[in-house]
């Protein structure tokens, strides 16, 4: 997995290409945590992301719960897969997709 | 009928995906059916590698069987270690806020949501998870 980020002020944007799985989400949580420090909008673009397995929901789900004390997280650009998986596990109900 | 022999290590996660692709791809399976099957080997090997044989590691074997008429792929995945039926736990509630979430248990029901058919065995000591899936 390939992560992108670009930072202006406040807002930080997290691109991710490849897969989000039980190897590359160990990945995601650590940048994560070393980058959210004083960000008020997350976005996180899955464009080139192909899927995402249960470890990734559960680092999209650390980062709503940080994101919901101290600002908004948006996820963009998600494909039919990743959107299916949101549905079933109720996280569209949970995160903000665009 | 194809078998891969393969110590269950979370490394190896990738190398039982692409065996698996490969038999896929052949069938001219969609994309779509194909990352559903990618996400539960994930869930599916990832879980035999954290947890079948803890500490330690141990072997496993993943078979990829094909049945026409409907096209369908039968994926078995077999190890040595721990009994362990992933089916007997309670499904997650999907309904709760993301405070309350709780994720265990999140990586199954996925797997019982996307795919036709899963089933569990313990036999002569080896736990037997099967799945099965229409092209």
């Amino acid at each position: 997995m390939t992560i992108t980020k670009t930072q202006q002020g406040s807002s930080l944007n997290i691109a991710l290409e490849g897969r989000l799985d039980t190897i590359t989400a160990p990945e995601l949580e650590a940048e994560l945590k070393n980058s959210l420090d004083g960000v008020a909008g997350l976005t996180l673009d899955l464009k080139g992301l192909s899927y995402i397995s249960s470890a990734g929901l559960r680092v999209l789900l650390c980062a709503q719960k940080t994101m919901n004390k101290q600002g908004e997280m948006i996820i963009k650009n998600v494909n039919e897969t990743i959107s299916e998986i949101f549905m079933i596990t109720g996280f569209c109900d949970i995160l903000t997709i665009e | 009928m194809k078998e891969l022999n393969i110590e269950a290590t979370l490394e190896n996660i990738s190398e039982v995906t692409d065996f698996v692709n490969s038999e896929l791809e052949a069938l001219g399976c969609p994309v779509k059916t194909q990352m559903q099957i990618d996400i539960a080997i994930d869930e599916l090997f990832g879980n035999i590698a954290h947890y079948a044989y803890d500490p330690e590691t141990g072997p496993a074997t993943v078979r990829v069987e094909v049945e026409k008429e409907p096209l369908c792929v039968i994926i078995t995945f077999i190890d040595n270690g721990i009994p362990f039926d992933p089916l007997a736990k309670k499904d997650p509630d999907t309904t709760l806020s993301a405070e309350e979430r709780e994720i265990g248990g999140l990586g199954i029901f996925l797997v019982k949501k996307t795919m036709d058919d899963i089933s569990y065995e313990y036999k002569n000591g080896q736990n037997i998870l099967r799945i099965k899936k229409s092209i």
